[in-house]
């Protein structure tokens, strides 16, 4: 028999060094098991210099060892040097191949033979130890690997990458910098991968770096070649390497032969621990990814909780100071007692597991509020999401009325409206009483509508209700709605998609919850856009109103939600009130004449699908340039270099011109701005009036640059210290007004000043922000040539310019 | 917002030039200064004092236009303004003057500031007129684009004309590397080139047999055609681009000049009281 510790930790990723390394830091026997020769072996086969993040940032660290988002050798270094100091005890080379429980006692085999005895087991092991291999003929061959390094090892070969998840898309780009790179990928498409992988693939793919085979599969590897399944039969491709990123699964074999038991079938399912980590089987605990927890800092607290755990300290989860701070307002300490509260009252956050709810409150923001004061303002541009804890609040619903008040009290949620379409807040909402709110970000709402299909569903009935009362039928009772808003059903369109179809028959409606659309009528032989619809309006009412095939054609100018109405509900609806009757039909007539009037001028029409077809439609504010007065004098680009540290957000030169309107290459604010997507820091906002803009605290990764479909953001250096016109003009100090500093990296600049390395920071357009008297291009623009435009001014711009 | 200067705000500040010019006219008209009108009666220092206060001001613009993102007043209110006081100034600096013109300090200013006034003008017709030239010019490509196109030709001229006769192939060739895009000045605001090498190249091959070549030669007169036809866009393009600039060549120096002038002409005038 071997020794016998207290604790066996198995896995030594950041979980399980983290909790051997507070084992030995509490003096705790223990041993540490790892399979290979060195520490964590997932991120040390990470490719080198890979930027490892530390989400999520608002979570503390709780580990003896450190942490913090950095390169992967950085990382590696601090933990080798942890596990050294600490004097923990790790047995390398050990890969555990059996866990049995005796009596009180597990005993773990090891590969080499020998058996180590422990009375806890902490199993962290992870996914990426098992990864997913080929099954096919040929996949034991030697050119086959799973994992790629260092990418810059390989040179001129063909490599065919297996896989397009991320991990392989991110293979694949770095190895086409030096080799012929083929990506297989077993999708028609790609899903699922990050958006700035997306947009780096893509682009890759279209220069040509990468030859892409979309729906294949690998069918038979040999020495020098494989062969795939292709949609059109089979394609056989001579390579040097194959690298298959086919993503990894729980080691289910050996975990259930633990005595540990799955949930289901699936095979991605996890097993399911308790709240201390513990599994099915006393004494064995599950940490990190295989637990549920795939992100570093998480597994690393749970490692050092586990410890706790397991030597009969009921410690509180690390956020617990967090959320005590966060809850202090509430005169209540007790956290547990609040999230209780808000579990109960509050039906939005039922369906949240305790973690995911503690994440939300996290994020969240706690309001105190008096009665009478505030919430947000109508128009304000802000678009978290609000739930009410206790007391109540009252939403202004006519805008022209202020005692026109809808109260929400306890349990209620608002604010989603802005969270759906991305534009402007609807109505101004104040505190009815004293009372508590939480206030959710959007980029918490958005990730938890995706995952939590319950939380979304919830959010979507009461949404309907509301869109429909605020932008089809103000003044109705919800009682009078219900059968409409039953009814009605969430509809979703890409770019393009057409809504319906002119001459189809016309038996519902559609409001836009969000993004926008065009419409346009057959003319002569050709489409005329008639015009552009917003988001907050209704479509297809005219034939539904008229009983006649529809008239016009609707596409959406960009991805679309509509909420799709059944056209009896509606026209019972309507002939209960007179009064939306009327307004529904005043409504009708005046497009009947706007449409008359623009197929009048098929020209206007012309520019509006212009503007659409440069992604217009999805911005808030957006630069345009009548050509027609512009006299190519590029003060608007000097004036946003100068307002902006010498760095111009704006090419003017650059962009489509179509008759005499130019759209250049500068942000359009859109409504959800594709660069906000994936900021690791959340670096990226959105003001109150509207503007996007990014704070310092940027760290320079370049996904937004690449996000954005419209190329407006750039890195660059933080610029140089100006000197003010007249000491440029008599002393030559500096350069010239509207003129970029020429900063070398870590070098002398043309002066011979020296220069200490600074990181490239993501610049955009941020409107002008904090300038009084608004953007400086359109101000500095000597002959009124710049402008400035929201969708709703669209239809004015191009009947002007047609 | 979006309106040409020359109706922006409702010709607010055409309203306000005109007032002054008809207010300091009316005050000539019925001023009856002992002797000639001149600019030392009392009528004489007001009119000279608002032209030189007007002048400072006008200069102030080329100040105002750099100090980006400072004051609430668009750039496009002080241009449209600096266009119709330009105006104004003609007349109310005449009245000042008295309709007298001599061979001295003083008149030279009178000149400086008119020459100054007039090239404002011809630089105020070139804005109005040539932004829907050079767009409507361009036709949705933009110069880079141009500039791209004609290299490609380049390409496909050079490779074609490989394969054809010694004459055909020199031609082609100067053609590639003489024509000359833009240039000094005058060339630039000449707008083409008689000697332009490709219409040399193109009536050449236009003239010439091309025998059991001929679709070779059809290829090549197609490109040097379609050359031909970008050279005379992008010389155009750079002709409104120089004309939109050139006249500042004389503005700008001749305004500082006028600034001189004017010191030299108040101090001259109080000095020789």
């Amino acid at each position: 028999m071997g020794d016998t510790y207290k604790i066996a930790i198995v896995g030594s990723g950041p979980g399980g060094l983290s909790a051997a390394a507070h084992a030995a830091k509490l003096g705790v026997s223990h041993v540490l098991l790892e399979r290979t020769d060195h520490l964590s072996d997932t991120i040390y086969k990470y490719q080198k210099g890979k930027y490892v993040m530390s989400t999520p940032d608002v979570l503390p660290l709780r580990s003896d060892a450190t942490f913090s988002a950095g390169k992967r050798e950085t990382i590696l270094d601090s933990w080798n040097k942890t596990i050294a100091e600490l004097k923990t005890n790790v047995r390398y080379n050990s890969e555990v191949v059996a866990v049995q429980k005796d009596g009180d006692v597990f005993n773990l085999k090891i590969a080499d033979g020998a058996v180590i005895q422990a009375e806890a087991v902490v199993l962290a092991i992870g996914l990426q130890g098992n990864l997913n291999k080929l099954r096919v003929e040929g996949a034991e061959l030697p050119l086959v690997q799973y994992q790629l390094d260092d990418p810059e090892e390989y040179e001129a070969e063909t490599i065919v990458v297996i896989g397009a998840g991320d991990a392989g898309i991110e293979n694949a780009i770095a190895l086409a910098k030096q080799n012929s790179v083929i990506l297989v990928n077993r999708s028609s498409e790609f899903a699922r991968i990050k958006q700035g992988n997306l947009a780096l693939i893509t682009n890759a793919i279209e220069k040509g770096d990468i030859q892409c085979y979309h729906s294949a599969e690998t069918a038979k590897v040999e020495p020098k070649a494989i062969t795939l399944q292709v949609p059109d039969g089979q394609a056989r491709v001579a390579c040097d390497r194959i690298i298959a990123r086919l993503g990894a699964s729980a080691p289910r074999k050996f975990v259930e032969s633990c005595g540990i038991k799955f949930p289901n079938e699936d095979r991605t399912s996890l097993p399911e621990v308790s709240p201390t980590y513990e599994s099915n089987v006393p004494g064995l605990y599950i940490i990190g990814a295989l637990g549920g927890y795939p992100l570093i800092k998480q597994a690393m607290n749970q490692g050092y909780e586990v410890v706790e755990y397991i030597i009969g300290n009921r410690i509180a989860p690390a956020d617990q100071p967090l959320l005590e701070k966060k809850f202090a307002g509430l005169k209540s300490v007790d956290v547990e007692a609040v999230l209780s509260e808000i579990r109960e009252v509050i039906p939005v956050w039922h369906s949240l597991n305790p973690l995911q709810l503690r994440e939300v409150m996290l994020d969240s923001t706690v309001h105190v509020l008096k009665n009478g004061e505030t919430v947000f303002k109508r128009n304000d541009y802000t678009n978290s999401f609000f739930t009410v804890l206790r007391g109540s609040v009252g939403i202004q619903i006519d805008p022209n009325d202020s005692t026109k008040v809808v109260t929400l009290g306890p349990g209620a949620f608002f604010g989603e409206m802005g969270l759906i379409s991305g534009r402007r807040r609807t109505a101004t909402v104040l505190a009815a009483s004293d009372c508590v709110l939480f206030e959710t970000p959007r980029r918490t709402m958005l990730k938890l509508v995706q995952s939590v299909d319950s939380l979304r569903r919830t959010l979507d009935q009461v949404a309907i209700m509301r869109q429909v009362q605020t932008h089809l039928a103000p003044g109705v009772p919800a009682a009078e709605l219900k059968e409409l808003v039953e009814t009605a059903e969430i509809q979703k369109f890409k770019a393009g998609d057409v809504i319906f179809a002119q001459g189809d028959k016309g038996d519902h409606m559609h409001l836009i919850r969000s993004g926008s659309c065009t419409v346009s009528m057959r003319v002569g032989g050709r489409d005329v856009v008639l015009s552009y619809v917003p988001s907050g309006n209704y479509i297809g009412e005219m034939a539904l109103l008229s009983d006649a095939p529809r008239s016009a054609t609707v596409k959406a100018a960009h991805n679309v939600e509509t909420v799709c109405i059944k056209g009896d509900a509606f026209k019972r609806v309507l002939d209960r009130n007179a009064a939306l009757k009327g307004n529904v039909e005043a409504k009708f007539r005046q497009r009947i004449k706007a449409n008359e009037q623009m197929q009048k001028q098929p020209e206007a029409g012309s520019i509006i699908e212009f503007l659409i077809a440069q992604g217009i439609g999805e911005g808030t504010d957006v630069l345009l340039i009548d050509e027609s007065l512009c006299v190519h004098c590029d003060n608007c680009e000097k004036a946003c270099a100068e307002t902006h540290g010498g760095i111009s957000r704006l090419d003017r030169e650059a962009g489509p011109t179509f008759a005499t309107l130019h759209v250049p290459t500068s942000c359009r604010h859109c409504e959800h701005p594709h660069c906000m997507a994936e900021c690791p820091p959340n670096a990226i906002h959105r003001t109150p009036g509207g503007e996007v803009y990014i704070d310092d605290s940027c760290i320079g990764c370049g996904n937004c640059e690449r996000n954005c479909p419209y190329k407006v953001i750039q890195l660059a250096y933080p610029p140089e210290e100006k000197f003010d016109l007249f000491s440029w003009l008599l002393m030559g100090k500096g350069p010239a007004p509207g003129e970029a500093m020429t900063y070398k990296k870590n070098g002398h600049d043309d002066h011979g000043h020296g220069h200490t390395e600074k990181a490239k920071r993501a610049v955009k357009c941020d409107m002008c922000k904090g300038i009084p008297g608004g953007a400086s291009c359109v101000r500095a623009c000597p002959t009124g040539a710049a402008l400035r435009v929201s969708p709703e001014e669209f239809m004015s711009v191009a009947t002007l310019s047609g | 917002m979006h309106e040409s200067i020359l109706v922006y705000r409702k010709h607010r500040y055409l309203k306000w030039a005109l007032a002054l010019a008809v207010v300091s006219a009316l005050f000539y008209m019925i001023d009856s200064p002992l002797g000639q009108p001149n600019g030392g009666t009392w009528l004489g220092y007001t009119l000279g004092t608002i032209s030189g206060g007007l002048m400072v001001w006008l200069a102030w613009f080329g100040v105002r236009k750099r100090r980006y993102g400072l004051g609430n007043v668009p750039l496009e209110d002080w241009l449209s303004a600096h266009v119709y006081l330009g105006i104004a100034l003609a007349l109310i600096a005449t009245l000042h003057a008295g309709f007298q013109l001599g061979f001295n300090i003083h008149s030279a200013l009178y000149i400086l500031m008119m020459i100054t006034i007039i090239s404002g003008l011809v630089g105020l017709y070139f804005y109005i007129s040539y932004p829907r030239l050079l767009t409507e010019n361009r036709r949705g490509l933009s110069t880079e684009v141009m500039l791209a196109q004609i290299a490609e030709l380049d390409r496909d001229l050079r490779q074609i004309a490989m394969t054809m006769d010694d004459a055909t192939n020199a031609a082609t060739l100067k053609a590639t590397q003489d024509t000359i895009i833009g240039g000094s000045l005058m060339q630039q605001l000449r707008g083409h080139d008689e000697h332009c090498p490709t219409t040399q190249a193109r009536l050449f091959v236009e003239g010439s047999d091309g025998g059991p070549q001929d679709a070779q030669r059809r290829q090549l007169l197609t490109r040097l055609i379609r050359k031909e036809d970008l050279l005379k866009r992008i010389r155009r393009d750079v002709q409104l681009r120089c004309l939109l600039k050139v006249w500042l060549y004389v503005h700008i120096p001749f305004s500082i000049a006028a600034l001189a002038a004017l010191v030299t002409h108040v101090v001259t005038v109080f000095y020789y009281w």
